[in-house]
Formats: C-alpha cells, structure tokens, sequence
C-alpha cells in the first residue's frame, strides 16, 4: 500500500532522513519509534506530499507522490503532530471545510455522523474549537484526518499531552482503525507501539535501525535484565554479596527504603537468569526478599540491543562492548555516589536517634 | 479551491475582521465622498477616486495580513498543503474571497453616489426644462472610477497576499503591506511635485518617464475621467498575475527547502 524507496531529505547541510526504504501492506498499522529529531515526522510530512524528498520516491497504493500529488493526497488521511484546527470555526464548521476540501463523495450528513461516533466527539458537534480541551481538539484533528474515509491514514505521535484515560481510549481507536484502514502511526513511546502496533520501524539519526514484526521487537523487550529488588539486610553486606553473586553483571544501592528493606538495582548478565539464584542466596544468609520488579527498557537500551542483534559484524560488537564498558563505569559513579547517601542517611538517623533519648532522658529526669 | 474560498469568506465574518473592514471602508468613502462633491460643490467624482486610492493604503493590508500568515501561525496551512488541492487553488481560493471582499466594499460604497443623482435631479428641475446642458454626475465618469478602484484594488490585494505568504506574523504583514502598497502609490506622487516656480522637482524627463510608467496611479486618471484604457486594464492584471504567481512559488520553493 505504501512504498518507500531510498527516500533522502536534506536540509541545507543537515541530513533529517538518510536514505530509508520500506513498505507498509494493506490493512497493516505500523508504528514509526524513534527518538525527538530522528526524521520521523520528515518522513511522514514526505509521505503526504507537505515536503518535497531530496531524492527517493514515495508511493502510495501505487501512486508517486511527486508525479500526481492530488491522486495520492486523495488517499491519505493525516494528522499532523500540532492538529491543524481553526479555532475560530464550530467542530460542524471544520468537519465540513474538512469534507470540501477533500471533495469528499460520500453522503455528508451520515458520513460526518459516522466519524463523529467513532472518535466520539457528539457531544461538542456544535462547539467553537477554542473552547475545547486539549483531548477533545486531538480527537477532531483525528476526526479530520477520518473525512473522505481514506485508505490510508498517518498519525503524528497522535497521543502526546493526552492523559492517560485518553491515550487508552486514542490507542483503542487506532486500533479499531486498522481493521478497514492502512495507518502508520508515530510515537517515542515503546508501550504504544507495542500495543496498537502489527510492525515495528525504528528509525534514529535518519536511518533505519530496526523493521521488524511486533512481536519480534516484543521479545527483545521482555527479555528483562534489570530488576529492582528489595532486600531486607545490612545494606554494605547485602552489596558485597550482590557483587559477588556470579551472573550479576553491576548492582546498586538504591537511596529508597521500605522499612527496614532497603532498594537495589541489578543487572544480570546476558543470557542468564539470577532471579533464582539470588533467592537462594538470600534465604541462605537469611535476609528476606520482600519485592522484584523487572524494570522496562528504555529506547535506548533497545536501539542497543536492536542493533547488537541486527548487524552481527564483528565491529558492531566492539562498538556494542565499549558502550556496555562506558555505562559500566557510569553506572558505578552511581553507585558509589548513592552508597555515599545512604552513609550520611545513616549518620544522620543515628544523630537522631542519639538526641531523641538524651531527650527522653531529660523527661524522666 | 471552492472549499478554501468559501472558508476565507466565512472567517472574515466569523472574525470581526470583516465587519471592522466594511465599516472603515463604507465610513470612510462616505465621508470622502460628501467632502469631496457636496462640500466642494461639485459634480465630478474624479477628486473622490484619487482620495480613495490613499485609503486603500490602509484598507488592503486588512483584508491580506491574515490569508496565509494566520495559517503558518496555526499550523494550518499543513491541512491545506496535504489536502488534494493545487498550490495554484489555494492560493487563488483566498485571493478571490479577499477580492469579494473588496469588491462588496466598493459596490456598497456605490449609494454614495445617490445624494449626488437626487440633488441633480432637483437643480435639473428648477433650470424649466432647458434640455441644453446635463446637470447632475456623470455616470460613465463614475462607472470608470470604479472599475478603476476595483482593478487598482485587485492589483494591490495580489501584492498583499503575497507578502502575507512570506511572513508567520499578521501585524508584521500588516506593516509591510502598508509600505509597499504606500510607496507603489506616494511613487506617483513624487512625480506631481512641484518647486516654487512650478517646475517638476524630477527634472529628468526619463527619470519622470519610468517613474510614470511604474507608478499605479499614473494609469488611474484616464479610467476616473471616464476614458476606457485597456492597456492599464491590462497592467493591472499582470501586476496581480505576477503578484500570485510569486505566492504559488514562494509555497512550492517551502516544500524543498
């Protein structure tokens, strides 16, 4: 449905998208992740013909978006990131530019009605745009990118500032949109794509790191490595024997306390589970286990680990070391800074402590 | 571009805008009018035209200064740019919705004209039916004063769209708009200038020549004394042609940059 070929946009010296090539079938919704700055929303201002490509071609259902513009922005819906509302128009005002202008065939009245109850804007049909909430606006600039049914329809990172009941209910619409519609929908957010998404195209720095079913990515992901643990036990020694537990790649003391439990983040080593191996060790010194939590990976982690999985060349993989090396040492800087606080935490509790029955001892005197 | 014109001239009455413009503009042509017939006692409108190109002056960039540079601000013109509507549609789309606007302005501003036809009616009247000379305006004179104002008009408004389409900010369009479209005008004037001796201040004639040949106005006084001049019919519509133009390709130059 969609086709791009080795797509290429500079401005001036800066090059935004460098060269990326990928298809989107019919009735696909592919998610777009990338960092703020990664070409994602160049890519899709291209693709709906808003720019103009340095070199590369785009097609969509077939149609060159440069040679016949009109026939292919006839079959795209887009929302771009900031919702091109006029604020001064009524939702029915808008709606109805919105039909005009695509020189829409369908019958207008039911057709609005239709995409009015799907995004579930019925209720403010007769608002001035201006008045409404910053869910509500998104909502009709979805709504707009709904008129004239169009095959495919682009979202730009549809659900930033939404609250978190909204980005469900945004989410939940997306993907019902699938089902009779191609949508490629951007994001920074890993736990949207993962939810709306069939495939997955990561993009950083302009180029395509990773393009891979959802499920794939999915398995990266949740193949979790770090853990917040709470531990119940002298904080130095349980430390020590953290450090020394094989399979634990760095731990650190975490400045969070939980009754007498103190935090510790820890990172296995690649391929290995200590989850049960720790729980032994614990109950053999006997300091109780009182929480695990597997702690998600950020974008970063997975462009790492996307890109040790995809380019398996032998200088990938030294890259891949040296950055594991370089945050190795960051990550102790951490820790030792964190043991720091939880020294002076101590002091100062045992300061306390100390004042607190000199008091007691002043009372009963 | 029927859409896009349709929402332009919805706007300009969803905004007060609209109504602000046709009221300056009717106010001022009426009080133009009267001072420049009734009080000067006569029945040429010719001084009343000349007068009202100043006021243009301030009256164009009202209806321009929002078309695209509102749009820019609002993020808008993403909407339009990926609808299936050619640059050339949507940029004609809001220049003929500002051209309706001004042509209404000018139509109205027409009962102006009323006083002037009654008031020679009743001069006509007393005169006991000698036939011999006209009294009362000339209507081919205003006819080609108008037509002047509205080609002039269509002229200027071009100029104003396009400047709108190079800024993101009304009042900063507002403000250019006013000076080209002051200079274009005042150039004319220049050339009217005379010393205390009644000699031209732009003593070269070539000089005069070219400003004459540029200058907007120049080309104004055949039509406002009732002359048809195609060739300054013909001006103007290039001017606005050119004007447009330049808009379609200051969006399309946007699109690679």
């Amino acid at each position: 449905m969609i086709k791009i070929e080795h797509l290429v946009k500079n401005y001036g010296n800066h090059c935004a998208v460098d060269d990326i090539s990928f298809e989107v079938e019919s009735g696909e919704i592919v998610g777009f992740l990338g960092p703020n700055g990664a070409g994602k929303s160049t890519t899709m201002n291209i693709l709906t013909g808003y720019l103009s490509s340095t070199s590369g071609k785009a097609m969509i259902a077939g149609i060159d978006i440069l040679r016949d513009p009109l026939g292919a922005k006839k079959l795209i819906g887009y929302l771009p990131e900031q919702p091109p509302l006029y604020l001064d128009m009524t939702v029915e005002e808008y709606l109805n530019f919105n039909y005009e202008l695509k020189g829409c065939k369908l019958d207008r009245k039911s057709h609005l009605e239709e995409v009015c109850e799907t995004v579930k804007i019925r209720d403010v049909y007769h608002r001035v745009i201006r008045t409404l909430s910053k869910g509500y606006r998104q909502r009709v600039g979805i709504a707009q990118a709904l008129v004239g049914n169009p095959k495919v329809i682009i979202f730009d990172e549809p659900t930033v500032g939404l609250d978190p009941k909204q980005i469900i209910e945004i989410r939940n619409l997306i993907r019902g949109l699938g089902k009779d519609h191609t949508v490629i929908l951007s994001t920074h957010i890993l736990q949207e794509v993962q939810a709306v998404c069939d495939r997955i195209v990561i993009i950083n720095k302009g180029k395509i790191v990773a393009n891979e079913k959802t499920e794939n990515i999915s398995h990266v992901v949740e193949n979790n490595r770090r853990f917040n643990v709470k531990i119940a036990g002298p904080q130095k020694e349980v430390l020590a024997a953290l450090h020394g537990l094989s399979g634990i790649a760095y731990a650190e003391a975490l400045a969070e306390r939980d009754g007498d439990a103190c935090s510790y983040m820890i990172e296995s080593e690649p391929g290995s589970d200590i989850r049960k191996k720790l729980f032994y060790m614990l109950a053999e010194r006997s300091w109780p286990l009182v929480g695990m939590e597997a702690l998600g990976m950020n974008l970063e982690d997975i462009f790492i680990s996307v890109v040790e999985r995809s380019e398996e060349t032998r200088a990938a993989a030294v890259t891949a070391r040296q950055r594991t090396a370089r945050r190795g040492r960051r990550d102790r800087a951490v820790l030792e800074r964190s043991l720091g606080e939880t020294l002076y935490e101590d002091a100062k509790r045992q300061r306390a402590e100390a004042s607190a029955t000199v008091t007691e001892e002043e009372d009963e005197d | 571009m029927l859409a896009i014109y349709r929402k332009e001239m919805r706007s300009y009455f969803i905004n007060p805008i609209g109504y602000i413009y046709l009221g300056i503009f009717l106010a001022f042509s009426a009080l133009l009018c009267c001072y420049t017939t009734i009080v000067s006692a006569t029945y040429s409108t010719s001084q009343y035209f000349i007068f009202l190109v100043f006021a243009l002056i301030i009256m164009i960039p009202l209806l321009t200064m929002r078309l695209f540079a509102e749009e820019k601000k609002l993020r808008t013109e993403q909407l339009l740019l990926t609808a299936p509507v050619t640059l050339t549609g949507m940029v004609l789309g809001k220049y003929f919705a500002a051209l309706t606007m001004y042509v209404a302005g000018v139509l109205i501003s027409c009962i102006n004209f009323l006083p002037l036809y009654i008031i020679g009616a009743s001069e006509s009247a007393l005169e006991d039916g000698s036939k011999l000379t006209q009294i009362g305006p000339i209507t081919g004179q205003i006819v080609g004063g108008v037509i002047a104002i509205i080609l002039l008009g269509a002229a200027l408004i071009a100029v104003g769209t396009f400047i709108s389409a190079l800024t993101e900010n009304q009042l900063s369009a507002a403000v250019i708009t006013v000076g080209v479209i002051a200079a274009m005008v005042l150039l004319s004037v220049v050339n009217m200038l005379t010393d205390s001796d009644g000699q031209p201040i732009i003593a070269n004639y070539v000089i005069r020549y070219v400003i004459d040949w540029v200058s907007v106005l120049s080309r104004f006084n055949a039509f406002v004394n009732g002359i048809f001049d195609f060739a300054a019919l013909l001006y103007y519509a290039s001017l606005a042609f050119v004007f447009l133009f330049l808009t379609v390709r200051v969006y399309d130059k946007r699109r690679w940059g």
